[in-house]
């Protein structure tokens, strides 16, 4: 642990906690490649990738539910306080939200099923390539700073999470012009919008997962404050 | 850390741990009436320093407990809050312990006096072999108190308060040897509510006991608080996270922290704290 070097004296105790951990970490690699998967197969039309997405997602699915029993054993049997009890708590937390992710992946998935089936643009979806580069760095960040319990790191995301936000904006400006300058484009174009928009969930999903890890180390709640606040939160100015 | 813990006063030093999202945790603290102040207490059991330069806040009408590994003086600080310490030879205290007022060190003070405003109950349950009615009367009748009305009427309100009326109120009369370990403690929370005493020290009052006897007793702290303040030692962590509103972390007779419960053990200031609630190596 960053937040507490010394080790528990119960091995057995700091074992469970320390499996539950890499749990996490395992399950956020399958995410994260869930993700890739989907965003590929979107920009190469390749539909066989985006049904292996699909069925991934049990996958995801049963280490959502594997980690929310590991961590319910270690609360009844363990009755972790201070840090550990941050810990579990926010281990709760993030597996959920990595869960939901995804679950945007297998809709990323299934648009990219419907695009395979269609005309593909000029610019081979460039603008949502630019966004999921984005959102898979800010992902990896996330999960890096997780296994490094690192706040600073944490605190970059919730500041990448912007830029994404910023980048969905003018996607969905673009779409719209093109829908108006041509209706024909407009069944592509919502599909791309439901892509978009889940990248952009996505995103959102990272940057709750970074408050869970600063919560984690710190002991601050940062949920529901702009950046500035959270910056002066950890700080403890306020 | 901990010259800091010694140095400044401990509510301060958790103040300035929990400035931030905290801030109405401090509020509160900064709302309670003390009761007792202690101040750079010092004791010694012949050359051994068995606290030092202890300070603390025991607000009023709240429960305090003081939790640390053995050894580390939280029985002892307990005692020292009704003189339990002057029976023990070749101990030197110094520093104050002010109580409305009055330091309870002070030479000149009726200890018989401080302790019946003092109150404790030990880790064994210690009935005196008499009936139940007997065993709540007692410090009554020590005052001189012998009239049957006022005495039935202080008994049953005593066991009521130590919420044990509704299970003995049929045999009075019997002996309390006879009662279950949980209802005897039970007891020794009456007869010493009896005497209406302003504080009550409570030194392992559920460790010799089973889980329902124990939550029992934690139900009855958590209704005592009304009216009494209360300090208590536990080895149970879980204990002293449900029962109290403050918590002392000790180690080697030295005050670690103190703090608001909710925060020291979600998220305590001192390290030493975390790797002692968290059950790690110092």
């Amino acid at each position: 642990m960053v937040t507490n070097q010394s080790q528990h004296i119960s091995q057995q105790f700091e074992k469970e906690l320390q499996d539950v951990r890499s749990s996490v970490l395992a399950m956020g690699g399958l995410v994260e490649q869930q993700v890739s998967n989907a965003m590929n197969a979107l920009i190469t039309g390749d539909s066989e990738l985006a049904r292996q997405v699909i069925s991934g997602d049990e996958e995801v699915n049963k280490m959502d539910v594997g980690i929310d029993e590991e961590c319910i054993q270690i609360i009844a049997l363990r009755q972790p306080a201070a840090s550990d009890l941050r810990l579990v708590t926010g281990i709760l937390k993030t597996i959920t939200d990595l869960e939901r992710i995804g679950d945007e992946a297998v809709r990323i998935a299934r648009m990219a099923l419907n695009l395979s089936e269609k005309d593909r643009p000029k610019k081979n979806y460039r603008e949502l390539q630019t966004l999921g580069h984005y959102v898979s760095s800010m992902l990896h960040n996330t999960l890096d700073a997780f296994a490094r319990f690192d706040v600073d790191a944490a605190l970059q995301v919730a500041h990448a999470d912007r830029q994404v936000d910023a980048e969905y904006e003018s996607i969905m400006r673009q779409l719209m012009t093109y829908m108006m300058e041509d209706p024909r484009t407009i069944s592509r174009a919502i599909d791309m919008m439901w892509s978009a928009r889940s990248l952009e969930r996505i995103g959102d999903h990272a940057r709750n997962v970074s408050e869970h890890i600063i919560y984690l180390v710190k002991g601050k709640d940062v949920r529901h404050l702009t950046i500035e606040k959270m910056e002066k939160v950890i700080k403890g100015d306020e | 850390m901990n010259s800091q813990a010694t140095n400044a006063s401990p509510i301060r030093v958790s103040l300035n741990q929990t400035a931030g999202s905290e801030g109405k945790e401090a509020l509160l603290m900064a709302n309670e009436t003390p009761k007792i102040q202690v101040k750079d207490l010092n004791l010694y059991y012949g050359q051994d320093q068995a606290l030092k330069n202890i300070c603390l806040t025991i607000p009023e009408k709240k429960v305090t407990a003081f939790i640390g590994p053995s050894g580390c003086g939280k029985s002892t600080l307990l005692r020292c809050f009704n003189r339990m310490n002057d029976l023990v030879d070749n101990v030197t205290i110094t520093g104050e312990m002010i109580m409305d007022g009055i330091d309870i060190n002070d030479p000149k003070i009726n200890v018989a006096e401080l302790r019946r405003q003092v109150g404790m109950v030990f880790q064994k349950p210690n009935p005196f072999p008499k009936s139940i009615y007997e065993n709540v009367a007692y410090g009554l009748r020590l005052q001189g108190i012998n009239d049957r009305q006022t005495l039935d009427k202080v008994v049953e309100k005593s066991l009521k308060g130590a919420a044990l009326w509704d299970e003995v109120k049929d045999r009075l009369n019997e002996s309390a040897m006879g009662m279950s370990g949980g209802q005897q403690q039970r007891l020794v929370i009456a007869r010493a509510i009896a005497i209406e005493p302003e504080v009550i020290l409570l030194d392992e009052p559920a460790s010799a006991l089973d889980p329902i006897s124990t939550l029992k007793i934690e139900e009855l702290i958590n209704e005592l608080k009304d009216q009494y303040t209360i300090v208590i030692v536990t080895h149970n962590m879980q204990q002293a996270a449900r029962v109290s509103d403050y918590t002392a972390f000790m180690y080697m007779g030295e005050l670690i922290e103190f703090g608001a419960t909710d925060q020291l053990f979600t998220n305590p200031g001192v390290k030493q704290t975390e790797d002692y609630i968290t059950g790690r190596y110092g």
